[in-house]
Formats: structure tokens, C-alpha cells, sequence
């Protein structure tokens, strides 16, 4: 092939280019066979496995929370239901930068700027396909808020959800409990599969303690979702089949509490530090249980902010706080009636023998004197009037004789320092001194030592022994039945919200408390009958159609817990002691037993006694008494 | 037979229709295929742009401007198209000249040039000019071109395919340098010198791998390992491989595609049209659309075959290869078989000015087609 100067050669150009032609025509038909056999193996062969990968893009799978059981009172009242709200979820997988969007949610206000660390965490502690409530209860403001700047939000959208709603507020709060955010304690010990889709856990009281009844099971369902996460539901022309199962409602429950009784012990207590607890003493259904001050339950299904939770849990009233299960007093002079049937269980005393009461009582040997509340002494006394009158050296002496280890063992069979078993848990077990126990509690040798003086004051309630009101409830329960030893309770029932089918729970009992002679209840009850009737507390008796078997009692305060917001005038008042008061109503047929104790209310007969009189009143007689004038009493502090 | 078949009239209609097409200077066949891959873009339009009749009237006043072109240019003559070639081939390079310097100005990417009521894409115009700059070179030499011509027609294809490269636009780039190479080898370089052209190129494409921008790159990255980065740049072939082989055999059915009616599939009205049709209509709906283009591309050959003159047929065989290239590479890249290169599929993904540079370049074809008696 020479260079340069070539004629051109028409029939050669042609034979070379119709060859060349002919060349392309295989290569573009080989190329198209290349292209039919990708498709081909993408179409054909792997369509299944690209089928799969389509639905697993546009199908996501949602939970639908089963709605969350009704609570009522023993006579259908609702105290806790569910109520639509509108919430502010995140599903942390579609968006794209989650510090930034958190930021900008707190830019528009829609989460306060010192919450995005718990959302952050809350975020974190989910799976990233679930949708995480991120703010509970939106107002219609918040809504419109939102529905501004949704576009800006990627995987961030509003639902609707089931909200817990407790129409009472704080009445029975301490009992029913309340539902709050899941936190990440609650994540550790939860399988998260049952809770997908719930922003919601029960935290304490029957809400807590019946969560796996009350929850039910979730149901799910898929739903389409574009490619930027968001639900799409039958988007025109495109409807593919979405499957959908259905999960269970939770079990409704009855509660043991009667609203109308307990409205009125959260009256006569409500500017108060206190516990009351009314139950059944042959079945231990709890029929008011208050521990003031309390607090609204709905904050916290709705999400409490982290300084609206911060002012609840520093309140030094301490309103979260549960007095008649977790609450640890001396209880005093309430058990002055058990102590006394030791004296004849252990055949220490006869019951009629009259003892001389100077206004103090000496060990042999000592000079120290224990004194009497009585200044001046009860001069001769019986068991009866002991009891009646509360005189703390006839339960001196007889604490002496008895000793500590019978006494310990005695009042143990009254369930004193055993939880009681009430079924809304959380409870703590107190103490009952004992030589053994202070061994144990004890670190330093010199202070491991029983001393016989400290025997002598446990008699009276006093010293190491601490209670519960609800174990001192129990045992005024045994002491009101001779003997039967019942669990408190206070749900009741359930009922499948489906078939309307109601089931019982039924009570429980611990073995009975046996004494040698059933004539022995007889004395303590005697004794607790005359507190009502020239005793102690006869005021709080007055005009009483039915009959009340009662004990005032006070307790010492020994410490009181540091908190620099006190000021002077605060804390004497937080000296003061605790006024208890038990009692059982009618003697013949025990119907409620009721105690009151409220927290430097100083005088079990003058604080205690009418509040425990109003709510026998109530329960018996239907007749409902509430204070009149908001009950501020010199033990009162209105400043706090 | 068919003559025997048809009555009358339906004659008369036949005849009338063939003697207006022959007045147009217009091929019969070839323009019911292109009408037929046209159709179907509007319909395959209507689902990937999500039911929106705008884009659809959009794409139809599109179609109309290229098929007005398309039209036009069959009227001019083969020495017109030969004369305006050189001015048509400096105007590009120029403006693709001025088109880069914007860009390095504007330090961004730059393929367009705003003329205020119009925006303009020199590359685009570089796609119809080199081929036909080669076509008209070789015209005049002796085929199979000397070793000095192939210098001159190495120049006149790599400068604009560097330029377009650059802007960057590898598609437009790489489809400029093969419409051009198509002239070169349909003129019949030797098989030697493709040998050594080929050696060349793979050298070059592992020295040019350094000078490639990094989203280029990761573009060729990404086909060999899409899951790599399935958010990333690995997101386009795994959603449209997922969408064409969900399809199956004969697809979800029409605007019942999840992946692209639910937007997965990214850029489903344009570059990735295909696996919308794959996914809505299946592997029977691709078929059909492959049988078309292939109608198209032969048609087109054959009447390449039937065109005496060099320039004649060099370009319009180039050009109805290139076709073809335009499909092979957008379905290859829909498919997972080549890297996303923004190669559009031709008269079927929307917008862009490719539509346009294809119908007048079949507009061409039939004018040389049509004047492929006419001598000089």
C-alpha cells in the first residue's frame, strides 16, 4: 500500500465498504444477543430474587400497639384509658443526618433543646427500622408547626397514637402508677419486638406491676413506603396487596379500690404528708390507698420534660414517692395491741393484774428513765386500759420481761419486716430488731451489742423498728380477724375486652397467725375497742353508729434528710413526730380496717384518728365527709 | 400476493402516501419505526414521570422540534450538507472552546452554553459534525485512508472528545469518539492498524484512569462491585438491576412498577427509562423495544448499503450505528454490564438535546438516501 498519490478505486471502495457493513451488522447483532442474555438472566432466571429485593424496598413492616387495658374501680369507675394523640415519630434509618435534624426540631420548637440528649440516647437504643416517638402529645400548634417545615424532615412524620389518660389525675396515683417513656433500663430488661410501635411502659403502681396483662399482644401490618421512607398508602394506580394481622387488646382490670372512699382520704389529707391505706381485712382488697403528696400521672404518659421531672424528683415533699409501701416509720404505739397478746402467748402477764404506772419505767439497776408520754403517769392499769390509754410503761416493762427475741419472733408472725405481698410490688420490708439483726447491721464491734434498753423501747415501737403503713395495715388486718393473714391486694379482677369475660383473681392468704388460746385476741381487741370508747381517740368515735376497735400511736422522728432548701422554721416542723392511727371497723364483723399516718402530724388521736373515722364513715355508711376548710393545722407548713 | 390483497382505494391511499413520502424525501419504513419507539416513549413517559401530562406534553413538543428538524435537514441536498460541514465542525470546536472556559471560570461542571432564550450543547452538535468532518475528508482520499490522513482524522475526532471529556461529560465524550472512529473504520482501515489503535486505547484508558475525575472513577468502581457503597454510587445499578429483574417475563404491569413509581429508582425519566420498561412490562416489553431499535438500525443500514457515494455512506452508516451504540451502552448501564456513563437511551429517555441530534441525524440519512443517485 503506497503513500500519497492513490487514485481512488471506486469498485474496491465499495467491496471494502459494503464488507464493513456487513461486519457491523454481526457486531450489533452479537451485541444485542449479549444485551437479550443479560436481561434475560435478570429477568428470567433471577427474577425471583430481584422480586424479593422490590418488596423488601417498598414494604416496611409496622407495629400496631394493641391498646392498652381500661382500669377500673371496684364499681366500673375509669381511672386510667386510652385517648388518640397525635406524636412526633423518627424512624432513624431515613434521615439523613440525625444531629442536624434533632437540632432543627429544637430550632422550630418542637423538642426543648435539654431533652435532645435523652431523645438522642432513646434514638440510639431503638432499631433503626423502628419508628421512635420522639415527642409524645402534640398540640394543635405543634401539628401546624410541623406540617410548615415536614418537607424538611426526611423520616420524621406525625402519627397517631393510643395515649394513656388518667381522667382522676392524681387521685389514686400511687396505686394505679402511670405509664411513661420507655427508658433504657426498661430496653435491657423488654423484649423490644413486643414493644415496636409503643413509646410507653408502665413505671410503677398496678401499671407497672400488670404491664404484660394491661399491654396485650402488638399486631402488625406492612405498609408501602417510597423511596424516601415515607408511608404511601395506595398511591394511584399502584396498589399492591398489604398484608395486615391483627394483634390482641390488653386485659382490662378492676381494680379492689373504691373511688368514692378513696376520694375521701385524698381530701382529708391533700395539703399533708401522708399514707392511707382502707382494706377488707378478711380478703385484703385494698379499698383506698393514698399517698400524699401526689402528683399527675398524665405529665408522664405525655413525657415529662427533663426540669419538669427534675422539679417533681427534688421536691423535698417528695411526691413520687410511695409512703405506704416504701415509706419506713416507726410505727409506735400501733402494735401495743400485738405486744401485749405476746405478754399472754408467752404467759409473761396476766391480763386483769392492774401495774402502777409512775409516768417512767427503770431497768433494775439503772437509773435511767424511760418516760411515759403521759407526764404524770397512768397511775394502776390493766392490759385494757394499757392499751386504751397507751401507757408506754405497762409495754416497757412488759417488752422487758418478754425480751427481745420473743417479741421480734411474735410480731414477725404479724408480717412486720416481710414485704406484705400487695400485688402492685415495689414495696420495702422495714425492720425488727433482734440481737442477731444488729450484729448484722452493724459494722463497728462496740455498736453490735443488744442492749436490754433498747428492748424496752421496741415495746412501744420505737427504736430500730421501722414499718411500712401497708405492713402495719396487714397486721391491724390479722389482729381485726384473730388471725387470718391476708395478702393486700388491689387489682381484682380482669376482663378480656373481646368476650366481655370476666375473671377473678382470687385473694391470698398466708398461713394464719395461731395463738394458744383464741381468748388472747379477745384482750387485744378489747384493749383497741376502749381506745375508741374513753381512750385515747374516743373523739374520732364520737357518734359513731358502729362499732371501732382503733390505736393512736406517734412516731419519733430521728433524722431528717439533709436538703439545703429547708429553712428553719421548715425543719422544726419535720421534727415533729409521726401521728399513726389503725383501726377496725365493725369489731363484731371486721368490713375495714384503715390506717392513717401522716408525717409530723404530731398527735395520732388529734391528726389521724378523724381522717381514718371519715373514711370508715364512707366505706360503711356511704357517708362522705370532707374536710370543709382546707385542713391547715399548726403541723402545717403552707410555705413549702 | 399483497398487491392482489388490497382493494382499490386502499391502493390509491398506499400510492398517495409513497409519493408524498418521496416528495419529503422521507423512508417510509424508517419513520414508522422511529414513530413506533417514539409512541412508546410517551407512554413509558407517563409512568416514569409518575403520571404527570406535563412531562408528557413537554416530551411531545420535543419530539415535534426533532421531528421538525429531522424533516428539514432530508430536504437539503448531500453537497449542502457537504459544504456546511467544515463551518459546522469549526462552530463546534469553538464553542466548545468557549463552553470549557466558562466552566474552568466558573470552576464547575459546563456543557452548556446560555443563549438566553436557549440553552445549547456544542457537544451535541459535535456528535453530527465530526462524523461528518471524517466522512468528508475520507471522501477524498483514497479508501482505505494513509497513515497521514489517519493523522488528520485522529485530530479531527480527538480534540472535541477531549474537549467534551473534560467538561465533563464522559458519555457525550465517548460517543463523539465512536461516531467518529465508525466513519474511519466503515472507511476501511485496515485491521493492523485497529490492532494497534485498540493496544493504544487500552494503554491510554489506563494512563487516562489518572486524569479521570474521582465521580468517574467511582462510576467504573462501582459496575465492578455495586454493594460496595449500595447508598453511594452503587445506588443507580442496584435499584435499576432490582426493578428490571423484579419485571420478569412480563412485568408488573403498566404503572404498577414499585421501584420506580415509588422512586427508588433514580433518574427513571431519563437515563434510566430502561428499567422502567423492564420493570412495568418485563422482559417481553424490553424485547419489543430491542426489536424496534434493531428495525431501526437495519433499516438504516440497508439504506446506507444502497448510497454510492463515500461521504454518503460513511456517514450514514456511522450514524445508524451509533444508533445502536447510544441503546447497547444505555442498556448495559441500566443492566449492570457497563458503567453509568449518562448515556441517554435514544428518543426514549427524556429531555436533553440527544433527541434532537438523533432525529437530524436520521434526517440526513434520508436526504442522503434520497439523493443516493446523484453523483458528486
Amino acid at each position: 500500500m503506497s503513500l500519497g498519490g492513490r487514485i481512488k478505486d471506486f469498485w474496491r471502495e465499495q467491496h471494502l465498504f459494503e464488507q464493513r457493513l456487513v461486519l457491523a451488522m454481526v457486531i450489533i447483532a452479537a451485541l444485542s444477543v449479549v444485551l437479550l442474555l443479560r436481561l434475560g438472566w435478570l429477568q428470567l432466571v433471577k427474577h425471583g430474587y430481584y422480586t424479593e429485593l422490590a418488596e423488601g424496598n417498598q414494604v416496611r413492616i409496622e407495629a400496631l400497639p394493641a391498646p392498652r387495658g381500661v382500669i377500673y374501680d371496684r364499681n366500673g369507675v375509669i381511672l386510667a384509658e386510652n385517648q388518640p394523640a397525635y406524636q412526633l415519630e423518627l424512624v432513624p434509618e431515613q434521615v439523613p443526618d440525625l444531629d442536624s435534624t434533632l437540632r432543627r426540631l429544637a430550632a422550630i420548637g418542637l423538642l426543648e433543646e435539654e431533652d435532645l440528649d435523652d431523645v438522642r440516647r432513646t434514638i440510639r437504643s431503638r432499631r433503626g427500622f423502628d419508628s421512635v416517638p420522639i415527642r409524645l402529645r402534640l398540640t394543635d400548634e405543634d401539628m401546624a408547626k410541623f406540617g410548615v417545615h415536614r418537607f424538611e424532615f426526611p423520616g420524621v412524620d406525625i402519627r397517631t397514637r393510643l395515649a394513656r389518660h388518667y381522667p382522676l389525675g392524681e387521685i389514686a396515683v400511687h396505686a394505679i402508677g402511670y405509664v411513661g417513656t420507655i427508658s433504657d433500663s426498661d430496653l435491657k430488661r423488654i423484649d423490644r419486638e413486643e414493644y415496636a410501635g409503643s413509646s410507653t411502659i408502665g413505671k410503677v403502681g398496678v401499671e407497672a406491676a400488670f404491664e404484660n396483662v394491661l399491654r396485650g399482644r402488638n399486631g402488625r401490618r406492612e405498609i408501602m413506603v417510597n423511596a424516601r421512607g415515607r408511608s404511601v398508602d395506595k398511591l394511584g394506580p399502584l396498589q399492591p396487596e398489604l398484608k395486615r394481622s391483627p394483634g390482641e387488646p390488653g386485659q382490662d382490670l378492676f381494680l379492689t379500690l373504691d373511688l368514692e372512699v378513696q376520694q375521701v382520704a385524698e381530701a382529708w389529707v391533700k395539703y399533708r404528708r401522708a399514707a392511707v391505706i382502707a382494706l377488707d381485712p378478711k380478703n385484703g382488697e385494698v379499698l383506698a390507698l393514698v399517698s400524699r403528696p401526689g402528683f399527675d400521672p398524665n405529665g408522664f404518659a405525655r413525657g415529662l420534660t427533663r426540669s419538669e421531672f427534675k422539679l417533681l424528683n427534688e421536691d423535698p415533699d417528695r411526691p413520687l414517692f410511695n409512703r405506704t409501701v416504701r415509706g419506713l416509720y416507726p410505727p409506735g404505739s400501733t402494735i401495743k395491741p400485738v405486744v401485749a397478746m405476746a405478754g399472754l402467748e408467752y404467759g409473761v402477764i396476766d391480763p386483769l393484774e392492774a401495774r402502777f404506772c409512775p409516768g417512767y419505767f427503770s431497768l433494775p439497776g439503772s437509773r435511767h428513765r424511760f418516760r411515759d408520754w403521759q407526764p404524770r403517769g397512768h397511775g394502776n392499769v390493766d392490759m385494757v386500759t394499757a392499751i386504751a390509754q397507751s401507757c408506754d410503761p405497762y409495754f416497757y416493762a412488759l417488752a422487758d420481761r418478754l425480751g427481745v427475741k420473743r417479741l421480734h419472733d411474735f410480731l414477725g408472725r404479724f408480717g412486720l419486716a416481710t414485704e406484705t405481698g400487695i400485688d402492685i410490688g415495689g414495696e420495702k420490708s422495714g425492720v425488727l430488731p433482734s440481737a442477731e439483726w444488729k450484729r448484722k447491721a452493724f459494722k463497728r464491734r462496740s455498736e453490735q451489742v443488744w442492749f436490754p434498753g433498747e428492748t424496752v423501747i421496741f415495746g412501744i415501737g420505737q427504736g430500730y423498728m421501722t414499718s411500712t403503713p401497708m405492713q402495719i395495715a396487714q397486721m391491724t388486718a390479722i389482729v381485726a380477724t384473730r388471725g387470718q393473714h391476708p395478702v393486700p391486694r388491689v387489682v381484682r379482677a380482669t376482663r378480656d375486652p373481646v368476650t366481655q369475660r370476666v375473671t377473678t383473681i382470687k385473694p391470698k392468704f398466708l398461713p394464719p397467725v395461731k395463738l394458744q388460746n383464741e381468748a388472747y385476741w379477745d384482750n387485744a381487741i378489747d384493749g383497741m375497742r376502749a381506745v375508741m370508747q374513753g381512750g385515747t381517740a374516743s373523739r374520732a368515735a364520737f357518734g359513731a353508729p358502729y362499732s371501732i376497735a382503733g390505736k393512736t400511736g406517734t412516731a419519733q422522728v430521728f433524722t431528717v434528710a439533709q436538703n439545703a432548701r429547708y429553712n428553719e422554721n421548715a425543719i422544726a416542723e419535720r421534727l415533729r413526730d409521726h401521728a399513726w392511727f389503725v383501726a377496725f371497723a365493725p369489731i363484731e364483723d371486721p368490713k375495714i380496717a384503715v390506717v392513717v399516718l401522716v408525717e409530723n402530724g404530731r398527735s395520732g388521736s388529734g391528726t389521724a384518728a378523724p381522717i381514718a373515722r371519715a373514711v370508715m364513715d364512707a366505706y360503711l355508711l356511704r357517708k362522705f365527709v370532707v374536710p370543709t376548710v382546707t385542713p391547715v393545722t399548726d403541723t402545717n407548713n403552707q410555705g413549702e | 400476493m399483497l398487491r392482489e390483497e388490497v382493494d382499490g382505494p386502499t391502493r390509491r391511499t398506499l400510492s398517495y402516501t409513497t409519493r408524498l413520502l418521496g416528495t419529503l424525501r422521507l423512508d417510509g419504513p424508517l419513520l414508522i419505526g422511529i414513530a413506533a419507539i417514539a409512541l412508546y416513549s410517551q407512554l413509558i413517559l407517563f409512568s416514569s414521570s409518575g403520571g404527570d401530562w406535563e412531562s408528557v406534553l413537554r416530551g411531545s413538543i420535543r419530539l415535534a422540534i426533532g421531528a421538525t428538524i429531522m424533516l428539514t435537514l432530508a430536504q437539503l441536498r448531500p453537497a449542502t450538507l457537504r459544504r456546511i460541514t467544515p463551518w459546522l465542525y469549526g462552530v463546534g470546536l469553538v464553542l466548545l472552546i468557549v463552553v470549557d472556559a466558562i466552566g474552568y471560570v466558573g470552576k464547575g461542571a459546563q456543557r452548556w452554553l446560555d443563549l438566553g432564550f436557549i440553552r445549547f450543547q456544542p457537544s451535541e452538535l459535535m456528535k453530527l459534525a465530526v462524523p461528518m468532518a471524517c466522512a468528508l475528508l475520507l471522501r477524498e482520499r483514497a479508501l482505505p485512508p494513509d497513515l497521514r490522513t489517519l493523522g488528520l482524522l485522529a485530530a479531527i475526532i480527538l480534540v472535541p472528545t477531549a474537549l467534551t471529556i473534560v467538561q465533563p461529560d464522559l458519555g457525550t465524550g465517548l460517543l463523539i469518539l465512536f461516531a467518529g472512529t465508525l466513519v474511519v473504520v466503515l472507511g476501511g482501515l485496515s485491521w493492523r492498524i485497529i490492532g494497534v489503535l485498540a493496544a493504544i486505547g487500552v494503554a491510554s484508558a489506563v494512563i487516562g484512569w489518572n486524569f479521570l475525575h474521582d465521580y468517574q472513577r467511582q462510576r467504573v468502581l462501582t459496575l465492578l462491585d455495586p454493594q460496595a457503597d449500595p447508598l453511594g454510587s452503587g445506588y443507580h445499578i442496584i435499584q435499576s438491576t432490582i426493578a428490571i429483574g423484579s419485571g420478569g417475563l412480563f412485568g408488573k404491569g403498566y404503572l404498577q412498577g414499585t421501584q420506580g413509581q415509588l422512586e427508588f429508582l433514580p433518574e427513571r425519566t431519563t437515563d434510566f427509562v430502561l428499567a422502567v420498561i423492564g420493570e412495568e412490562f418485563g422482559f417481553v416489553g424490553i424485547v419489543v423495544l430491542m426489536g424496534l431499535y434493531l428495525f431501526v438500525v437495519f433499516r438504516a443500514l440497508f439504506l446506507t448499503s444502497q448510497m454510492r457515494d463515500t461521504f454518503s455512506r460513511l456517514l450514514s452508516g456511522s450514524l445508524a450505528a451509533i444508533f445502536f451504540v447510544y441503546v447497547f451502552i444505555n442498556a448495559g448501564m441500566v443492566s449492570g454490564l457497563l458503567p453509568v456513563v449518562g448515556v441517554p437511551l435514544p428518543l426514549v429517555s427524556y429531555g436533553g438535546t440527544s433527541m434532537v441530534t438523533l432525529l437530524a441525524g436520521f434526517g440526513m440519512l434520508m436526504s442522503l438516501y434520497a439523493n443516493r443517485k446523484l453523483a458528486g
